[in-house]
């Protein structure tokens, strides 16, 4: 049995698993320190199933401790940037365009040395190895111990960054580095952003492995963990203390693919309707799309696998106005149970008007019962219009797709929503996100530049589904069990080579 | 005359997206470059074209190749500074001010390090009021006046100069230097006098551009609508406002040509837009029959952010807003219409003034 695991904004849900069956489930609030929730919740949920701890082979955990650490600018290391692309780059060294408190709290240590690729893979300038010991001389001399290092065109040639690596390494035993082209795609600046955030949560991520490693020997479960990334795969904790920072926005995506397993849809979109917000996402062969431009992490730039997820301020604690109708952005959130009409409190939310206009039956249904119906009426028909909008916004094309409704929201929604071909409230519902979590594979992905003109089509795409299958078992995925998820091709605009860019995704299942 | 500071890059390379006309390359990299070389340099000075002395010396800087390499391989920094000062020695002459050769998409921001950094005025002008993808398609071509002595510079240290007969020729010559230099260069090109300046350049684009960003920065923050303020700031048409059902592409002769198809919403309900693109927006019908076409600009900006929307990230779903902006009138001639108009672009059609079918 496995157990899963998602840490959400304002709960924290455990889910306890015997194959593809749901055991039990348990929801409790998240806590400031995140680990003491999860604890609890695995905890919980165990004594309620009574199934005793040695009977869990696997646990799997999705966490916002480290974008935690980054949006309180808390527990970061001081990180050296180095990045190879002399005489190229000068002009805009590592960290330009961070928030500056966050460039301060780790150190705004920055070296740009000689080294780097052009598009078609030809160096722009040789390595310098004693350039680079010079380099990694220094870092340690102001003792630090993370570093981040890019070079340009790294995902077209990753040689550089791999060789400057044992060279540091080499000067530096204990430092722990973090390679570009492992985390980030095309986009130098967002790249190392990326990069940079992963070395500076170094410290974080082995603290925090320890302590699930430990509050697991706490619960007598003797078994593997892995950390969700925000691809829908998993991570083991070795893997997990090298890339923290691929848990970013894991809980969005560990929605959609609980969605995707509970409703056995492989292509759908997802409405994920929380307290506050609600999140939608589309599922391409039973994982999120993944968003194609630069994402934000707390003021930084990055380019690296995040899912494209449109969220809107609609949630079951919505605060509803009158006149004129009007539902949320501002919310109750996890107040509602307190300060909701039908709770016995004084504010009209979204979750009143779906008690009011009989979808639910929830609290005391007399609180409401002053409502004005054709006003219920107009602000569900509101609500509606809202997630018809948000669902049509992140469609790929106009042929109605499944719908899936998850979360505690859903029950906002009543009506077919427009475009879509049916909907399905799965069973399990308010805990898809830790679902997500436990039935989770594990991936590789390779996205980098071919030239056609040198491989061919056929070719270059033959490459990279080999690179992609390598990463997967590589990650620990059985090799008999891979399947290629996603291929994409992107040409480059106002390059005439023929040049174009291949990313491939390939996941597999866990080799227990 | 006034001076540029960092806030004032931030809106010109906001509103630049706007006449970027879905294509002229993101900005970012040339915003940050710029930034980073008034807080160095100090703030540059924006003269106004009728501000130039008729006997100055003013060149037009600018990047060439593919953007998307440029978010790669960051510039130096001085390659656009040895290919200015390339073509300096090479006229013999002192340079007096830089500008830019277009002001949508990214060129709008490029003579910024350039004017910054040698401490020279940029005129508030450019030679296109938009986004073109080749380097013969500025205003300078239809006076008369070469690209030649052309100078091309990259980060390695690396500077030519072009002498050429026409300038398709340095676009063609300047097009293989570029992928030689690893698909990123800086170019200094089109040395013109201030008396020829005030002929062929469009007048007060890096203001007009300015202007829209300022416009777009200040609704948000008003929480008003942008789509409103962008369409008062441009001076434009809204020739329509849908939602994207369908989008076509394919890759020809290196260029990402295709189409996009809106659905119309509220008063163009019953109606759909398609919209051809090449890098940049050039054609639109409604229903089969052509309402904007290149020259004139066609903008597609999110309908509830106001964002300007590029033809790579045109998709399903999309709520826009579609403005049609008038070219300015130099393009409007034949001789203009030539060099950019319907026909360059392989569309067999007339083009007609967007304020004759709105205005």
């Amino acid at each position: 049995m496995r157990i899963g695991v998602d840490v959400g904004g304002t709960n924290t849900d455990a889910v306890l698993m015997d194959g593809n069956r749901v055991v039990g489930w348990h929801k409790t609030p998240t806590t400031p320190d995140v680990t003491s929730g999860i604890t609890s919740a695995m905890k919980t949920v165990l004594q309620e199933t009574k199934v005793p701890a040695t009977q869990i082979k696997a646990v799997m955990i999705g966490t916002t401790h480290f974008t935690n650490a980054v949006v309180e600018r808390k527990r970061l290391m001081q990180t050296a940037a180095v990045r190879l692309g002399l005489p190229a780059t000068e002009s805009l060294p590592p960290m330009v365009d961070w928030p500056p408190d966050l460039r301060d709290t780790i150190g705004n240590h920055k070296y740009l040395v000689h080294g780097g690729h052009e598009f078609d893979g030809r160096e722009i300038s040789p390595l310098d190895e004693s350039e680079l010991r010079d380099v990694a001389k220094d870092i340690k001399s102001k003792g630090i111990r993370a570093v981040a290092i890019s070079a340009v065109f790294s995902p077209v040639n990753s040689s550089f960054e791999e060789r400057a690596a044992e060279i540091i390494q080499n000067e530096i035993p204990d430092a722990s580095l973090s390679l570009s082209h492992e985390i980030g795609r095309m986009g130098l600046l967002e790249r190392e952003n990326a990069a940079i955030l992963n070395a500076c949560l170094g410290d974080l991520a082995k603290t925090i492995v320890e302590s699930f490693r430990k509050a697991l020997k706490d619960m007598k479960i003797d078994a593997p963990f892995y950390l969700s990334q925000n691809d829908g795969t998993l991570m083991g904790a070795d893997f997990a203390e090298k890339y923290p920072v691929l848990t970013f926005a894991s809980g969005p995506t560990n929605s959609m693919r609980g969605a995707a397993f509970l409703s056995g849809a492989k292509d759908a979109m997802v409405v994920d309707l929380g307290g506050t917000t609600s999140d939608v996402g589309m599922l391409l062969r039973g994982f999120p799309r993944e968003a194609s431009v630069a994402v934000e992490i707390s003021g930084v730039r990055t380019n690296f696998r995040m899912p494209d997820v449109y969220s809107f301020g609609l949630g079951g604690g919505s605060i509803v106005s009158q006149e004129p109708v009007k539902i949320g952005p501002q919310s109750v959130g996890y107040e509602l149970t307190t300060r909701g009409l039908v709770f016995g409190g004084s504010v009209l939310t979204a979750t009143d008007l779906a008690v009011a206009g009989g979808l639910a039956d929830i609290g005391d249904s007399a609180a409401v019962k002053h409502l004005d119906p054709a006003f219920v009426r107009a602000a569900l028909d509101e609500i509606q219009t809202m997630v018809e909008t948000a669902v049509d916004r992140m469609k790929t094309s106009a042929e109605p797709v499944p719908l899936i409704l998850v979360g505690g929201g859903t029950i906002l929604v009543s009506r077919q929503i427009k475009g879509a071909s049916e909907m399905v409230r799965p069973e399990h519902f308010p805990v898809a996100n830790a679902i997500g979590a436990a039935i989770a594979q594990v991936g590789g992905e390779t996205d980098r530049v071919f030239a056609l003109a040198e491989l061919g089509r056929e070719e270059a795409l033959r490459q990279a589904r080999q690179e992609a299958t390598d990463k997967a078992v590589a990650a620990g995925a059985k090799e008999e069990t891979i399947t290629i998820v996603d291929v994409e091709e992107v040409p480059l605009a106002y390059l005439p080579s023929n040049a174009v860019r291949i990313r491939v995704k390939a996941v597999g299942d866990l080799a227990l | 005359m006034r001076l540029l500071h960092p806030e004032n890059v931030e809106d010109i390379a906001l509103g630049a997206a706007v006449l970027g006309t879905g294509g002229g390359g993101d900005p970012y990299i040339g915003k940050l470059m710029g930034i980073s070389a008034i807080s160095e340099f100090g703030p540059v000075t924006l003269l106004s074209l009728d501000e130039m002395d008729d006997d100055a010396l003013i060149v037009p800087t600018a990047m060439m190749g593919a953007p998307t390499v440029m978010l790669e391989k960051l510039p130096k920094g001085d390659e656009i500074i040895k290919a200015f000062h390339a073509l300096e020695s090479y006229l013999g002459k002192k340079i007096t001010a830089t500008m830019s050769a277009e002001a949508g998409g990214l060129n709008s921001v490029t003579p910024l390090t350039v004017a910054a950094r040698l401490r020279i005025p940029m005129v508030d002008c450019d030679g296109m009021g938009r986004a073109f993808p080749e380097l013969q398609m500025v205003t300078a071509t239809l006076y008369g006046v070469s690209s030649t002595p052309f100078a091309i510079g990259d980060e390695k240290g690396n500077s030519a100069i072009l002498n050429t007969i026409n300038n398709r020729w340095t676009e063609t010559f300047s097009r293989s230097i570029t992928v030689d230099m690893g698909c990123a260069a800086m170019i200094a090109c089109y040395a013109t006098t201030g008396k020829d300046l005030k002929q062929w350049a469009v007048p007060g684009t890096i203001s007009i551009v300015e202007n829209i960003g300022r416009t777009i920065r200040e609704a948000r923050r008003a929480k008003a609508n942008v789509v409103e303020a962008v369409k008062g700031a441009v001076g434009g048409f809204e020739i329509f406002q849908g939602k994207i059902v369908d989008v076509r592409r394919r890759t020809e002769k290196g260029f990402a040509r295709g189409e996009a198809v809106i659905e119309g919403v509220d008063e163009y309900g019953s109606q759909k837009l398609e919209l051809h693109f090449q890098n940049e927006n050039l054609v639109a019908k409604v229903d089969g029959e052509i309402m904007v076409s290149v020259p004139d600009l066609i903008t597609v900006l999110d309908t509830e952010t106001g964002e300007p929307i590029t033809t790579e990230s045109l998709r399903y779903g999309f709520r826009v807003t579609v403005l049609g902006i008038p070219c300015n009138e130099k393009w409007r001639t034949p001789e203009g219409l030539e060099l950019v108009g319907p026909r360059y672009f392989g569309y067999d059609i007339d083009w007609v003034p967007v304020e004759e079918t709105y205005g």
